[in-house]
């Protein structure tokens, strides 16, 4: 990171660039100092005229009171989030493996089709998505949300499993198919043990995504099966908040996804580029 | 080998029958079933539109002409003029923010890691988290508005989320006109790329196109009155806000997509360039700009997708009732699921539809026809 171009004389145009580089970090970084100061004030201690000051008293009530009453939904959040992502991502590594490796006649037509559906707004298919969901008796539970997110998460899983299988040479897949090695067994033998790195970014990927999704988890779910977020946004949308609970909780629910991004920040662009399609 | 490479792929076909089955009903299914809903009256009367099998009559475009000329869907209308311009600025934020971020990590500062991640992470949140943050900042008495106060000025107040301001209005009535003229430059610049690419007769065809387009935007196209009634629609400053929250959240996104482009540019290329002279102003102008086009034109349309369907921040921001911060993706929602209307929702849904997939459609035919290529 540092001393990587030799020691030279540090010129302005230098300076200003770090200039602008502080400002932009103080753009990026004053909103989660304003959320961290304002979650560890005591409520008659938010005043707008002070808000941007530090606490006096160090007020940790905030998020016992926030993790009191999150907690039932950080756990729908991670049933609902790990399961869908697991189902689509294998469900994702298949599809891959077979448009990228036993291409047939009309299966590029197929890929397309199966894209499409990463990019349409939901609300072209929420009222039947709803009425759906009701008759099989999965409105209100958390399974009807797993449903749905492994259903419009196929895309993206196919898309980036697609795209990371076309790396593996087809020489491997033939060298096995020669030995005697059926489709599955390829599957099994050859690709899979490959596929780590291309589980990571998927599962990352799927995970932040549905964690983050509002749109279905409002729609689809009750006070019992509600994930974070629908919560986080009841309860900051009340009238009359006390602002310390609201930031709480919001740390909350950035933090899950916050730490995937530290740590596998890498597998995170990855992603992030490959849904960009260009991958 | 082909007879077992045949055998592989019927497999492979029987393997991707399920995901092919459930985006077909998920996805098209569900499409067709919305659009069918959008041509009935579900949800006009009030004793048929929670029953468990409501009956239905068919209506045709109605729900679609009381969006667009009705006296009581106006709120539609402003909501559309607020996706454009909301779609206008945050995709200009974005991406001038994106790209200044890129180049100034592309000069390789120290820590440059650590600018990067700083700028990247609010994209790991939800726009629900996001939205709530800004709430808070943007209350009219305090956060960003008590910012001048830290260093002595008087305090701004502006009403970041509720300000009943509008500017650049237009008249809805004129929408038929200014659309031909839209569409008319847009088959002009299309006309202009074919004629160069030397399909003459195609290129002519589509300039008299666009000629035709102008002379009926003025004429009969100007005459043509979608209301009773003048009415104005305009940029409401309360999304302002919003904006920049938006911003905030996806300019490291848009940062992440330059910077992968510019890794792309061999080294050769720039040492080239420096050895002959250009300067780093010039380097950046001639040479690597017109390389990120491209890029530019990917961020354009996933940032404007991403805007046309924005729902969660608004929702989170400004609550689902504030209709100076309207947006039809929220409207639908508010519509179908609070008001019960299911059919004027299904309708808004299938415009945002086709607006989606005016952009998207072409955009994905040319990157699989790229990927093909390959």
């Amino acid at each position: 990171m540092t001393g990587r171009s030799p020691r030279r004389r540090t010129s302005p145009w230098r300076w200003l660039m770090y200039v602008v580089l502080f400002a932009a970090t103080a753009f990026f970084v004053m909103p989660i100092y304003m959320m961290a100061v304002t979650a560890l004030k005591e409520p008659a201690a938010i005043n707008l005229d002070t808000a941007w000051q530090l606490p006096h008293v160090w007020n940790w009530q905030s998020f016992a009171e926030a993790w009191t009453s999150f907690l039932p939904k950080l756990e729908n959040s991670f049933v609902l989030t790990l399961s869908a992502a697991a189902l689509s991502a294998m469900l994702g590594s298949l599809n891959g493996y077979v448009l990228a490796k036993w291409p047939f006649p009309g299966s590029n037509a197929i890929f397309a089709f199966i894209l499409f559906g990463m990019f349409i707004p939901y609300q072209a298919i929420l009222i039947p998505l709803f009425g759906f969901i009701r008759s099989i008796g999965l409105y209100g539970s958390i399974w009807g949300l797993v449903l749905v997110h492994t259903v419009y998460g196929l895309p993206i899983t196919t898309l980036i499993f697609r795209n990371y299988y076309l790396e593996i040479p087809d020489a491997l897949i033939e060298a096995s198919s020669l030995e005697g090695a059926g489709f599955f067994a390829i599957y099994r033998h050859v690709v899979f043990p490959l596929s780590l790195p291309g589980f990571v970014v998927v599962i990352i990927w799927q995970f932040t995504q549905i964690w983050n999704e509002f749109l279905f988890a409002v729609t689809l779910s009750n006070p019992d099966s509600q994930p974070i977020t629908v919560a986080l946004a009841q309860l900051a949308g009340g009238e009359a908040v006390k602002w310390n609970l609201p930031m709480a909780g919001a740390l909350m629910a950035a933090l899950p996804t916050l730490l995937v991004y530290v740590i596998f920040g890498r597998f995170f662009v990855r992603g992030l580029l490959a849904g960009s399609l260009k991958g | 080998m082909s007879w077992r490479k045949h055998t592989n792929q019927v497999t492979g076909l029987l393997v991707l029958l399920p995901s092919i089955v459930l985006v077909a009903v998920f996805v098209y299914g569900f499409i067709g079933r919305t659009i069918y809903t959008s041509f009935t009256d579900w949800g006009k009367d009030p004793s048929q539109a929670l029953a468990l099998h409501p009956k239905l009559h068919f209506i045709g475009l109605d729900n679609y002409r009381e969006l667009f000329t009705g006296l009581i869907d106006s709120r539609f209308r402003q909501d559309l003029a607020s996706t454009v311009y909301f779609t206008v600025f945050f995709i200009a934020g974005c991406l001038a923010l994106g790209l200044a971020l890129a180049i100034l990590i592309d000069h390789k500062p120290r820590g440059e890691g650590a600018f990067r991640g700083l700028f990247l992470f609010p994209f790991a949140l939800s726009f629900v988290v996001t939205g709530t943050i800004w709430r808070w900042l943007l209350q009219p008495g305090g956060g960003v508005n008590a910012l001048p106060a830290l260093v002595g000025l008087p305090p701004a107040d502006f009403t970041w989320l509720t300000s009943g301001k509008q500017v650049w209005r237009f008249e809805w009535n004129a929408l038929p006109m200014y659309a031909a003229l839209a569409l008319a430059a847009a088959l002009a610049a299309i006309a202009a790329v074919t004629f160069r690419a030397g399909r003459r007769r195609r290129g002519a065809l589509l300039a008299l196109g666009a000629v035709a387009l102008v002379a009926w935007g003025l004429l009969p196209g100007r005459a043509v009155r979608l209301l009773p009634f003048p009415e104005l629609h305009g940029f409401n400053l309360a999304f302002v806000g919003i904006v920049v929250a938006a911003v905030w959240q996806m300019a490291g996104y848009t940062m992440a997509l330059y910077l992968a482009g510019l890794a792309g540019i061999p080294e050769e290329l720039r040492e080239g360039a420096v050895v002959e002279g250009a300067s780093g102003w010039q380097l950046y102008t001639r040479i690597i700009l017109p390389l990120m086009a491209p890029i530019t034109l990917s961020a354009m349309i996933i940032l404007g997708h991403i805007s046309l369907k924005i729902f969660d921040l608004v929702f989170a921001m400004a609550g689902p009732d504030n209709s100076r911060t309207d947006v039809p993706a929220l409207l639908m929602y508010v519509t179908t699921f609070r008001g019960n209307q299911f059919a004027k929702g299904a309708a808004i849904g299938v415009i945002l539809l086709l607006v989606v997939a005016l952009v998207i459609v072409p955009y994905l035919r040319s990157q699989l026809k790229e990927g093909a290529g390959e």
